[in-house]
């Protein structure tokens, strides 16, 4: 039934506009989210619409927590809307892969999470991220208290001008830690499974490592402020093969930990690493918007909207 | 029908095309400057501007000349032992004596404490505008500190005796002097100020974004962005811009010939008048120094003194910028 109410809506909603939602979506829109998937199964919503009426989202094949939720997202540079209302979930515990081609807004989404484009003059945020019942864009909620929450590693391996432990314990000292920071340094060290190349040369300089070496230490400078959420834009794409390999066997070891987004231009990456895909696709007038949501699975086996599936057999560039 | 030019396609047509552009970018490479076939004006105005290249370096080179010439000279009459081995200083007395380090006491003092008020205030300036300033501030503000480099420094040496020393004696007293070196030294600060704000602040800019925003995302505040990351990975031109500032004050002579007063004397503290090398060496040229006399030519041997210590600071404050850059690709 919901695939048809699906089927049906796409069919009336003309692409890119943001079309008034129909009466009854919106008022099952109005109540407040199940605190997780299940329970929203359990209610039927199988296949269903977000509020602008354009993405699919498949049903959840487990029980699972959420760690952010997404409502209406949007985001802009200026006047330019570089994302046009996203809902989504991130499941706790699991990597969540945003996937699309160039410009779709990925990374920007990925920003928005832990308030990065604050620091860019002329961005705003619309919407609700809810992260442990707060809405992270309220301008009321410090952006330096979500970041130490909410985790990032960069494109580009960027440590710190300064010795390998320093740029591990860097995120720690400036949190006022307390504890013992050479344990510390080492347990981050080791789950970010660098601890062994590196633990006779602790006083090098962090710059001085493998580009490799230098991403998995920026993983583990992120991992030492204890996180919940760590986000990684594009982590692997700077790195070699083996070097790639590698990141990915972390993020899925680190899956047991923390939640892991991350934005990537690979598709065969996203199918090797990630529990749950979201694919954007940027229209016409270039705004992003969210097409297609669910397990990893579902979407690259089974992708409910043609768009999903020529960027996954590689027909866009 | 008609004989078939041979007609190339495919990969065989680009490699042709490829080695002629090669072919003719040989040809139409620009001849080097000088590599012949110039024409008789152009030649006169090649001439024309390798001498106004390499006169500056001549006439550094003669200045040296001279120097090294006329210190050589003074130390054929007075032994090295007087000048680098003595802190008694009175070369126009009757009994002369030539301890330049009562000179150089003088110079270090006006020149630290003017240290110790510019790099507070650069650093800060260059922090402000590096990491807070919106553009259009920093756009407005940078420019301004600048120009406070261009003022003559006989301004500044007026400054410091009419502004700065009677706030310096409401402060500790009205027995000292007018003339004294925390006023100098005061007054050389601010003339170094934009010096190090300005040096430091292309530094920090330097840093690149990634490693701000790395910071960021470990939850720092812009206060810990600035001064534990931006501050500490721009280390080799703040140190760089600091030397060149002390430098600076080292050489400064106007302001100090002024506010410094006229006491060459090693050891006196910073509310007592001083001289430095430079204001002696002005007191030594305007009089009716006989060109032939031995106070003529302390006169050179101060004023290489004087040169080997900024010299050596230059290539120190090089020598650090290159030591201590950090690379990023």
């Amino acid at each position: 039934m919901a695939r048809n109410f699906f089927t049906m809506m796409r069919s009336s909603a003309p692409t890119g506009t943001a079309a008034p939602p129909a009466s009854d979506s919106r008022t099952e829109r109005a109540t407040p989210p199940p605190p997780n998937m299940k329970e929203e199964a359990a209610a039927g919503v199988g296949v269903h619409l977000d509020p602008n009426l354009e993405a699919v989202r498949h049903d959840f094949t487990e029980e699972v927590e959420v760690a952010l939720q997404l409502r209406n997202v949007s985001a802009f540079y200026g006047s330019f809307q570089a994302i046009d209302k996203m809902t989504m979930p991130i499941p706790q515990n699991r990597v969540t892969a945003l996937i699309g081609p160039s410009g779709c807004g990925k990374s920007t989404l990925l920003r928005c999470f832990n308030r990065m484009n604050d620091l860019i003059p002329g961005a705003r945020i619309e919407g609700e991220i809810t992260f442990e019942g707060r809405n992270l864009i309220d301008p009321n909620v410090d952006a330096v208290e979500v970041r130490r929450r909410i985790g990032m590693v960069f494109q580009k391996p960027n440590p710190f001008p300064k010795s390998i432990y320093e740029n591990v314990a860097f995120g720690a000292r400036i949190n006022g830690y307390s504890g013992d920071m050479d344990r510390l340094v080492e347990d981050s060290l080791r789950r970010a499974a660098l601890w062994d190349e590196v633990k006779d040369e602790l006083d090098k300089s962090g710059l001085a490592l493998s580009g490799g070496q230098q991403q998995r230490l920026c993983i583990a400078r992120a991992i030492a402020v204890q996180p919940e959420i760590i986000l990684m834009d594009e982590p692997a794409s700077a790195l070699d093969p083996v070097a790639t390999l590698k990141i990915e066997d972390l993020m899925r070891e680190l899956a047991e930990h923390y939640t892991i987004v991350v934005v990537t231009h690979n598709m065969q990456q996203a199918g090797r690493v990630s529990d749950y895909t979201a694919f954007l696709l940027a229209g016409e007038e270039r705004v992003g918007r969210l097409v297609e949501f669910g397990p990893t699975q579902e979407i690259f086996t089974n992708p409910l909207d043609q768009r999903t599936e020529d960027y996954i057999t590689g027909r866009y560039g | 029908m008609a004989a078939q030019t041979p007609r190339m396609d495919g990969p065989e047509r680009d490699t042709v095309r490829s080695l002629l552009a090669e072919l003719w970018r040989d040809r139409l490479q620009p001849s080097r400057p000088g590599s012949g076939r110039e024409t008789p004006s152009g030649r006169l105005i090649h001439g024309a501007l390798f001498v106004t290249a390499t006169l500056s370096a001549f006439v550094t080179i003669g200045i040296v000349l001279v120097l090294i010439f006329e210190t050589v000279e003074f130390f054929r009459e007075i032994p090295l032992i007087d000048f680098f081995g003595s802190t008694k200083w009175s070369a126009l007395f009757a009994e002369k004596q030539f301890g330049v380090w009562a000179l150089v006491w003088g110079t270090g003092l006006i020149a630290l404490i003017g240290l110790a008020v510019a790099i507070p205030l650069g650093l800060m300036a260059a922090v402000f505008l590096s990491e807070y300033a919106p553009p259009r501030v920093r756009a407005v503000v940078k420019p301004i500190l600048e120009v406070l480099a261009g003022v003559p420094t006989v301004v500044f040496g007026y400054f410091a005796l009419l502004s700065i020393s009677p706030v310096i004696r409401d402060i500790f007293g009205q027995d000292v002097g007018i003339y004294n070196a925390l006023s100098a030294g005061i007054v050389v600060g601010l003339m170094i100020v934009p010096i190090i704000a300005s040096l430091s602040e292309d530094a920090m800019r330097a840093v690149p974004r990634s490693l701000r925003e790395g910071a960021y995302a470990l939850g720092s505040t812009r206060m810990e962005v600035s001064l534990r990351v931006v501050l500490p990975a721009a280390f080799s031109g703040v140190v760089a811009s600091i030397i060149l500032a002390f430098s600076r004050a080292v050489g400064e002579t106007m302001a100090v010939t002024i506010a410094g007063g006229g006491n060459p004397q090693f050891g006196v503290g910073p509310l007592e008048a001083v001289q430095t090398m430079t204001a002696m060496i002005v007191q030594l040229s305007l009089g009716d120094t006989p060109t032939t006399s031995i106070e003529f030519k302390v006169l050179f041997a101060v004023a290489m003194t004087l040169f080997v210590l900024t010299l050596g600071m230059n290539f120190i404050a090089q020598w650090v910028s290159h030591r201590f850059r950090e690379e990023y690709e």
